[in-house]
């Protein structure tokens, strides 16, 4: 593992939310290294700092004190515009409760982060056809999300998530919604791309179900490192 | 062009609640167009008809003369300089002279105006042909609202009494050989016109005038030999100025219709800001900025009045022309008030008033998106992600 690209550094990380008078620790000096390929999850109960954490590493909101560096730009330092290229570019997310945007269709909620990179109307539709392929939604392409089961909407926002081909996904509990079955499908689906594509995962969860697929689980506790285990046989394998 | 496509795409997603902004941005702006239109047709009716019934293409006053004082009128003549013989020899400028009289009508007495005019000039629409008078008679015309204030009709004889040049009184009668309708009061009200020369004989006062009355052909346009030339920018000022008032009027009614529209799509905007705080995230998370985000509100706003417009052009329309070609026929009080007010008034349509008002609903829409949008920059993305942006 010490040979791959650390692409994610977290050095000290705390986070302080301001309550009444006071404020409230989320994080509590946070280390943490991330390499290229992790499949990891940031475990704990709620309010152990893991949505915090991942919030920061997606650039959605900045530490107050140590330094995150995600694919080499320091958080804190990032303009409102450097911020939103790297999450358009290198960051994916997908949300507990898909966060599909209600009026566009399956193949317009896919191709969304793709026309803010401008890219041309031929790439763009293959792409996306690629990603509805990988979480097997082609036939829906047209279908709006609130024609859509709750599987079918989180396999949407992980072909959103995917099509751009980032260096990480950043999953905050994505089986929060889900029956057992599609969770499995789910979580299949994301291990598959992240075998394929070399894709970071990094989740944030507390489902029983999601650790038995992941190969490197970080244990919160009142916003710090509990334990950081890496899983040698997951139970999760590949089906060919 | 993608933040319009998406907020093209979100507001037409939004179902009622855009077709109900939608229908009274439409309707304010359908209107508002009907309404300046007929203020427009007015003020040109009432130009067209003053300069055809009064002012011509221009005056040119004796020294003396003051239209708005009739204490003047007893000096205000002479005979006007030979710089103007031409033109009175080919009509293109026509004498008018103005003299106190009053006239009695069964017992009563009515002040008027009298005042003599070229039976066969073709300058004013004052149907003068009708002071030809075969024999000694002295015929005069009237306007509708002098005969009703004189109890008058085609045919009847009335008494006239006036002072001529030396200042003795005379009297004779008058036929009243026509009866005209105007919109224009001012030629009407108190004013009875007979033969210029007939009133030139009666008060002695030959080959003179009170104002020459120009139209379009006579070149001359500047003061001469003390007769001051009144362009039709001064003849028309009052018009102008009441013109002005409406429009005030006009725009105070539109601010009020755009303010009710407006507020709709405020309270939608605002509403938005809160029903779509997951969606603000998202966009934020899949890589807009807050900014991005806040244009996109905006323009979702501002797209409202887009769509109300292209509405409102496309049942406008065939409404405003049709409008356009009945007009609207006011009761006879209203064409009695003297504001050169036509039986029926017919709205026209200025492209420039058009679009100013397009482009005060298009501005307006859009800062009164921006406003409750502006939150949206500030906001914490997390927070908007929770759906807890206050």
């Amino acid at each position: 593992m010490s040979e791959k690209e650390k692409i994610i550094r977290l050095t000290g990380l705390v986070k302080q939310f301001p309550v009444g008078d006071g404020h409230f620790t989320a994080l509590n000096g946070i280390n943490l290294t991330i390499e290229r390929g992790e499949f990891l999850g940031l475990v704990g109960p709620s309010g152990s700092g893991k949505t915090t954490l991942l919030n920061i590493i997606g650039s959605l909101d900045t530490p107050t004190e140590g330094e995150a560096i995600v694919l080499e730009h320091s958080v804190s330092s990032l303009t409102a515009k450097e911020s939103a290229a790297l999450r358009n570019k290198s960051i994916g997310f997908i949300f507990q409760s898909y966060n599909l945007l209600p009026v566009h269709t399956v193949y317009e909620n896919v191709e969304f982060p793709l026309l803010l990179q401008k890219r041309s109307a031929g790439e763009r539709y293959k792409a996306v056809m690629n990603a509805l392929e990988w979480v097997g939604l082609t036939d829906k392409a047209a279908s709006r999300p609130a024609q859509l089961s709750g599987g079918e909407s989180q396999r949407v926002a992980i072909a959103r998530a995917m099509v751009k081909r980032p260096d990480v996904v950043l999953a905050d509990e994505p089986s929060a919604n889900l029956d057992a079955k599609n969770s499995h499908t789910i979580l299949q689906t994301m291990r598959q791309l992240n075998e394929e594509l070399n894709t970071t995962f990094v989740f944030a969860t507390h489902d029983e179900k999601v650790m038995q697929y992941l190969r490197r689980i970080v244990y919160l506790e009142d916003g710090k490192v509990e334990k950081d285990e890496i899983i040698q046989d997951s139970t999760f394998k590949i089906q060919n | 062009m993608l933040l319009f496509k998406t907020a093209i795409k979100n507001i037409l997603g939004a179902g009622r609640r855009t077709w109900l902004n939608v229908a009274v941005l439409s309707f304010t702006f359908v209107l508002m167009t009907a309404f300046n239109g007929l203020i427009d047709g007015w003020v040109n009716d009432a130009i067209v008809d003053t300069r055809d019934w009064e002012t011509g293409a221009g005056q040119f006053w004796h020294e003396n003369y003051d239209r708005y004082d009739v204490f003047t009128l007893q000096d205000a003549h002479g005979v006007p300089p030979d710089a103007f013989a031409p033109y009175l020899a080919d009509k293109s400028l026509t004498p008018i002279l103005v003299i106190q009289a009053v006239a009695y009508e069964s017992g009563n007495m009515q002040n008027i105006q009298l005042k003599g005019i070229d039976p066969s000039q073709q300058l004013l629409e004052i149907p003068s042909r009708y002071l030809h008078a075969d024999d000694d008679a002295l015929n005069a015309v009237i306007g509708a609202r002098m005969a009703r204030t004189l109890n008058a009709d085609e045919g009847d004889r009335l008494l006239i009494r006036w002072r001529d040049k030396n200042g003795a009184f005379d009297a004779r009668e008058i036929v009243i050989a026509s009866i005209f309708n105007s919109s224009i009061a001012t030629v009407d009200e108190g004013q009875v016109w007979i033969a210029l020369d007939k009133l030139r004989e009666m008060t002695g006062m030959q080959d003179e005038a009170t104002y020459l009355v120009r139209s379009a052909d006579c070149p001359l346009e500047q003061d001469v030999n003390g007769w001051h030339y009144k362009d039709s920018d001064f003849l028309l000022e009052d018009l102008y100025l009441m013109a002005q008032h409406s429009r005030v009027e006009s725009l105070i009614i539109f601010t009020i219709l755009l303010a009710i529209a407006l507020l709709a799509v405020f309270d939608t905007q605002t509403l938005s800001i809160f029903r779509r705080q997951k969606e603000i995230g998202t966009y934020i998370s899949l890589g807009m900025t807050p900014k991005q985000v806040t244009r996109l509100f905006t323009l979702e706003g501002t797209t409202y009045s887009l769509l109300g417009i292209l509405v409102g052009i496309l049942w406008g329309t065939p409404l405003l022309y049709w409008y356009g070609q009945t007009g609207i026929t006011l009761p006879e009080s209203y064409t009695e008030i003297g504001l050169g007010m036509r039986e029926t008034m017919r709205p026209i349509y200025d492209p420039g008033t058009i679009l100013t008002s397009i482009a005060i609903i298009i501005f307006m829409s859009m800062l009164i998106s921006w406003l409750p949008t502006r939150k949206i920059a500030k906001s914490n993305v997390v927070e908007a992600l929770k759906g807890r942006i206050t």
